[in-house]
């Protein structure tokens, strides 16, 4: 009552404060749905049909424009990578440069991107829709646990999908470099093939799967979090409105925390 | 005196809006739904049916008070015992809230399938029954967004009915429904009644018709509530908005003051 009744004056204080309490609970609501998801995980029973609805949703609807984005990102890769290697007389490093950009960084961010725009959205509105039409409230007094039913469920498709598409990524990456580079300038195939062998290493691809894995807890946990919270979100409005408002926010939200969170990983773990 | 199923103790509930203004809603109510009868809750729009209903289920909180359900109060319930509470209630909302990416079929059949061990036969056998009972034979594959208001009705009514539960919560139930089904979904009611024994918690519009299915009758009108155990005792109630309420609802209509 305390934070409504301040939210209308127009001290500038008063306002920081009460904006700073809305994040904080905000926050604090994000974190138990998060502990909620992980915890639906693990009861029983288990939704196996569930879930391969949803690694189907995830990973095959996602397989086209994952395709496209990889073979156009490759091809410029391999593009811009002879270009600038040209330079030194450099060609030989073309397969080592494209496949190193695209296993520890572009493959995992792109996908994630991806992933991001096209099904966290979906799940966003999908089960902000069943909480604003009591849908979810009409489980919860079958009590049938909407987390175990609904939500994790998605948590683990996500998490099996998005190393999958990211490896997925990063073969047709590598391939449309092969064929600028190769096909189309000239390189040496063999050079091409034999430089990213030696180059990459097993911790270069580590690095590229804990992204994909961080990047997939992230996109997850904020789209299905911020449908599942769409009554509580200050601001969000009522009705198909504020379904979406919190969609909009969920994909605008994931976006910029893969970015943050690619930077922190490259940063810890390099 | 029959035993008690629910029962209100000195409950408040207000909703506070943006601008930091409270509305009540209850204000600090008691009162008690006796158990395996038929309790029908009847009002205006917005007077507070649907936030009772809520609030039996633990849906909503009280800002005070406690709600017992066979002398345990919900109010205070953690998640884990909620749940198991929840398991006793069969519920049906006043928009239905049928699950819309599944077919009639899996939305009646979801209980049965995720809360018991029945094989899909046995329940597939009795999803069918059901259906066929409140008329919705050959409906089976069709979606919720492809049936009318009163078919989606229907389609809760048969999903909150199929764990036996021991108590209903029934938020307008027969609302967008003909005269003829209306008076089919009561006899389905008062039979089904009959052989589980359930208690009956109705939200109705329906006055007088509900009446014919009531035990007990309570009118919910700015916050207060007042509870009549038969029909000739609210039309003999000497409270004004009581008087005014019966007027408006069964008495005649004043055409000759309309037409004025
Ligand atoms: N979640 C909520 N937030 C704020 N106000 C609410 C909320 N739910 C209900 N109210 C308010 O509480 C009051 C009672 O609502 P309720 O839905 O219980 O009415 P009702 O008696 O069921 O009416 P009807 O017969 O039209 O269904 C209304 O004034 C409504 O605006
Ligand atoms: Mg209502």
């Amino acid at each position: 009552m305390k934070t409504s009744a301040s939210r209308l004056s127009s001290n500038p204080l008063n306002r920081l404060g009460s904006w700073a309490i809305d994040t904080v609970s905000d926050l604090g609501r994000m974190t138990l749905f998060m502990l909620q998801a992980y915890r639906g995980c693990v009861r029983k029973p288990f939704r196996l049909a569930e879930l391969l609805k949803q690694i189907q949703f995830i990973g095959a609807g996602s397989f086209l424009v994952i395709f496209f984005t990889a073979i156009s990102t490759g091809m410029v890769l391999g593009l811009q990578g002879y270009y600038s290697l040209s330079k030194f007389g450099a060609e030989g490093m073309l397969g080592s440069a494209v496949s190193l950009t695209l296993i520890m960084e572009l493959g995992p961010v792109l996908t994630a991107l991806m992933v991001a725009g096209r099904a966290g959205s979906a799940m966003c509105a999908e089960i902000g829709i069943m909480q604003i039409s009591e849908q979810i409230d009409a489980l919860e007094c079958m009590a049938i646990d909407p987390f175990r039913f609904l939500i994790s469920p998605k948590f683990l498709a996500m998490i099996i999908s998005m190393p999958l598409l990211t490896a997925f990524f990063d073969l047709i990456g590598i391939f449309g470099g092969y064929m600028s580079g190769v096909t189309l300038m000239g390189v040496n195939p063999g050079s091409y093939i034999e430089g990213m062998r030696t180059s990459v290493t097993n911790h270069d691809i580590f690095l590229g799967f804990v992204k994909s894995l961080v990047f997939a807890m992230l996109v997850v946990w904020i789209c299905t979090g911020r449908g599942y919270l769409v009554k509580q979100i200050r601001g969000a409005g009522f009705g198909a409105e504020s379904v979406s408002r919190v969609t909009t926010q969920a994909v605008v939200m994931s976006s910029i925390s893969v970015l943050i969170f690619d930077y922190l990983i490259t940063a810890i773990l390099l | 005196m029959s035993e008690t199923a629910i029962e209100f103790v000195d409950i408040s509930k207000s909703f506070i809006d943006r601008e930091g203004q409270a509305q009540t809603v209850l204000d600090a109510v008691s009162f008690s739904i006796p158990k395996g009868k038929t309790t029908v809750i009847a009002g205006g729009s917005g007077q507070g049916k649907s936030v009772t209903l809520k609030l039996i289920l633990g849906l909503l909180r009280p800002d005070s008070g406690a709600i017992l359900v066979d002398g345990t109060d919900v109010t205070k319930l953690r998640r884990k015992k909620l749940e198991e509470m929840r398991t006793r209630f069969g519920v049906l909302f006043q928009g239905a809230a049928l699950f819309d990416s599944m077919s009639v079929f899996d939305n009646v059949a979801l209980p049965l399938r995720e809360r018991t061990r029945q094989g899909e036969d046995e329940i597939g056998e009795r999803v069918m029954r059901w259906l066929a009972q409140l008329g919705l034979d050959g409906h089976e594959e069709k979606f919720p967004a492809q049936l009318s208001g009163g078919m989606r009705k229907r389609v809760g009514l048969a999903r909150a009915l199929q764990l036996d539960p021991e108590i209903i919560l029934f938020d307008e139930p027969t609302t967008g429904l003909d005269p003829v089904m209306t008076h089919e979904i009561y006899e389905l009611f008062a039979r089904t009644q009959q052989q589980i024994g359930f208690t009956s918690v109705i939200v109705s519009h329906d006055i007088p018709g509900v009446f014919k299915l009531a035990d007990e009758v309570i009118i919910l009108e700015k916050g207060k509530t007042d509870v009549f155990s038969s029909v000739e005792e609210i039309s003999t109630s000497s409270k004004p908005h009581i008087r005014d309420f019966m007027q408006k609802t069964m008495g005649e209509i004043n055409r000759h003051h309309l037409v004025q």
